[in-house]
């Protein structure tokens, strides 16, 4: 079968390599849906490239069969940054966890936000430092209690999805890992979202934060109203920061230029609809003899 | 008191000891146990110090740096990766002669990701104007953590205290953990010199132009040379008032040793027995091990190998395009004796990445270059040469 004629289900972006997360770990939902989605976008492994931090989330680049790169803790987007940049033609889908993307990683969201840079990001937030045994993060609750904070968390919760909308993303959306239906849909409407798809999925750690949470957050969500505006973006803001409900869905979409659709808008001015000179020709300008 | 604990947690207590009054981290294994019993010592009322964990490395040496600019005796620790990231703060804290003490668990450089032990990471900032101690014992840590503040409160120097991931960090060891009192009395509270105060107002980080620049790296370099004589002296003040005095490096079985190990951390525990057992066999074998490596005590290493036969250089790190690192270091230090003092030198890269380097492994490179089979300058130790190897075309594989 010619690399045309393949059709692909969620099992063949599976590859060889078997999770090492915990039984119950929410990240299983989100590579689930992951998969799901490229099978329904008929995703070509050789065009799409899976990019990740560190964490126990990031480990999931190798969990997909495509191009992957488990990169260095908190730095998933500015490798996102560079690959789309060499090559525009790919689908760059970037995941980590809200350590990764929050804490040490956290200025980078907001310059892929407001760049509007054409990548996909999923953010796997469990609350908590997954991967090094339970420590909080900037997203978890004020007053919780974890290894790190003996007396209860000291420090407000940031809300990614409240960070995205006010630095510029175009699409951004709030899932549940639990919730396999949407999750994926959210994921397809992301990745065919031409500019920044931010995607904050709710992916509870079991281990650090205990299995009751899946029943915490499922009592709590609810769908984004039919007749929310998903182009107005202080109707998406009051979305954000929610205490008692939390919703899922797309909460703001707009569509605006990319940073790659400008630097190709910058290029053409620049060449003056010529095309790009040949170095050898501009060279012997300088040595006739080359 | 004697405990049995962790490297991580032998880091912990002398902190506690120490009477730091802030501390800034972020979690990365092997460090996290460090941080995490300091933080239940804070949490339990055992250490008066106000305790974050920051948003990265970067900002926890930063958080340290403020504080410590500001008066406050203060504390991080980390490793590896985390230890890359604050590099720009690291060079500042030692610029700014800050006394912070940091311990650092060392762990091998990604990529290949990796958490097992490798001195790479450490050994990167070799340049950065910090001291370093290399320990082999939990014993060592304790005593160690507590020297280090006291050296660089002396020298206004930080200090940076090294343990090895897995072998050292997490491994249960009994340990003397001294009483608060012992250890009140041999470090008095910090009283720098020049800090933030309200009464004197000044502005820090400014501009140096090139007629000033020069000068204050002289006194980075100074201070590092007086601080040679700072540790000996502390770590035989150390010794009188515990009975475990501490060198800048230390001998076993030197006095008539003709082939020489030299080696630092936990490796010399494993070095020692491969030492008896040579002498039993009637080879005269002994072992350096280096501790206080910034500043190096160039002049002692030289007195000490000078007219030895041959010296076998142990070094789990690599100095990409050169040797190993502490190679490097000895056979500058050596270069000033006359020839025929000179002994034979062999720099072995062993141990990469947390690889264990066995009493086996010890004793084919001590015999191998005893016997003369090892001719080579450079060995890696133990490792699967790739096809192409002599080309340079060498696949990962
Ligand atoms: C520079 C650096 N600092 C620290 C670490 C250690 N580290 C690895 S993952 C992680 C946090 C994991 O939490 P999160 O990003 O939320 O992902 P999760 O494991 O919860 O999926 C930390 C602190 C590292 N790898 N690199
Ligand atoms: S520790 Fe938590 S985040 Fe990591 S695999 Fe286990 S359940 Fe998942």
């Amino acid at each position: 079968m010619s690399a045309a004629e393949t059709v692909f289900k969620p099992g063949s972006y599976k590859t060889d390599l078997k999770p090492v997360w915990c039984p119950g770990c929410g990240d299983f939902g989100v590579l689930n849906a992951l998969y799901r989605a490229m099978a329904k976008l008929q995703l070509e492994p050789w065009n799409t490239v899976v990019i990740s931090g560190i964490g126990c989330s990031s480990r999931l680049p190798g969990y997909v069969a495509t191009y992957g790169f488990n990169s260095v803790h908190g730095r998933a987007l500015t490798l996102a940054t560079g690959t789309k940049l060499a090559r525009p033609e790919t689908t760059v889908i970037a995941v980590g966890g809200d350590g990764d993307g929050m804490a040490i990683g956290g200025n980078h969201l907001m310059h892929a936000c407001r760049r509007n840079l054409d990548v996909t990001y999923i953010l796997m937030d469990n609350e908590i430092y997954g991967l090094t045994k339970g420590q909080t993060a900037p997203t978890t609750p004020t007053g919780d209690k974890t290894k790190s904070s003996f007396w209860g968390n000291p420090e407000p919760a940031v809300d990614p999805v409240e960070l995205a909308i006010a630095t510029g993303a175009t699409f951004v959306a709030r899932g549940f890992s639990g919730d396999m239906k949407m999750l994926t849909e959210l994921i397809q409407r992301g990745i065919e979202h031409h500019g920044f798809s931010f995607i904050n999925v709710l992916s509870p750690c079991v281990t650090w934060r205990g299995e009751a949470q899946y029943g915490i957050i499922k009592e709590k969500l609810h769908k984004v109203p039919e007749d929310h505006d998903v182009t107005s973006r202080e109707a998406a803001m009051r979305f954000t920061r929610e205490k008692d409900v939390v919703t899922e869905g797309v909460l703001y979409e707009v569509q605006q230029p990319t940073i790659g659709d400008q630097i190709k808008a910058i290029r053409e001015k620049a060449q003056g609809g010529k095309p790009a000179p040949d170095t050898k020709e501009i060279l012997k300008t300088f040595y006739p003899a080359i | 008191m004697r405990m049995v604990i962790k490297g991580n947690g032998a880091v912990a207590h002398a902190v506690r000891l120490a009477r730091p009054q802030v501390i800034s981290a972020y979690p990365i294994t092997p460090q996290t146990s460090i941080i995490e019993g300091i933080a239940s010592m804070v949490a339990e009322g055992k250490i008066d110090a106000r305790f974050i964990k920051v948003e990265s490395e970067h900002s926890a040496l930063a958080g340290c740096i403020a504080a410590e600019s500001a008066g406050a005796r203060t504390f991080t620790a980390t490793s590896a990766q985390g230890l890359a990231l604050m590099h720009e703060v690291i060079h500042w804290a030692a610029g700014a002669r800050l006394p912070i003490v940091l311990a650092n668990v060392n762990r091998a450089m990604a990529p290949g990701w990796s958490i097992w032990t490798d001195q790479t990471d450490s050994l990167s900032q070799r340049d950065t104007g910090w001291m370093q101690v290399y320990c082999q014992s939990a014993q060592e840590v304790v005593d160690s953590v507590i020297q280090a503040y006291k050296v660089s409160e002396r020298v206004l120097l930080p200090t940076m205290v090294i343990l090895d991931a897995f072998f050292l960090s997490h491994t249960y060891e009994d340990v003397e953990v001294p009483e608060p009192g012992l250890v009140d009395g041999f470090l008095p509270p910090l009283d720098l010199p020049q800090k933030m105060d309200l009464e004197h107002p000044a502005a820090l980080g400014n501009l140096v132009f090139p007629d000033r620049y020069m000068e204050f790296r002289r006194k980075m370099d100074l201070a590092h040379q007086v601080a040679l004589g700072v540790w000996d002296e502390v770590g035989r003040e150390w010794g009188e008032l515990t009975g475990r005095p501490y060198g800048l490096v230390e001998q076993y079985r030197m006095d008539d040793a003709e082939l020489v190990l030299v080696t630092a951390a936990t490796t010399a525990s494993t070095a020692r027995v491969v030492i008896d057992a040579l002498r039993d066999e009637g080879v005269a074998a002994g072992l350096l091990r280096l501790r206080v490596f910034r500043p190096f005590p160039a002049d002692l290493i030289r007195t000490i190998l000078a007219d030895r036969k041959k010296v076998v250089i142990l070094d789990r790190n690599c100095s990409f395009g050169h040797h190993g690192i502490f190679h490097q270091e000895i056979k500058s230090a050596l270069y000033e004796l006359p020839a025929g003092q000179q002994p034979e030198m062999h720099g072995v890269i062993a141990g990469l990445g947390g690889r264990d380097v066995t009493v086996e492994d010890l004793r084919g490179m001590l015999m191998g270059v005893w016997e003369g089979r090892i001719t080579k300058p450079v060995t890696w130790w133990n490792v699967l040469e790739a096809k192409g190897a002599e080309t340079g075309a060498v696949a990962m594989g």
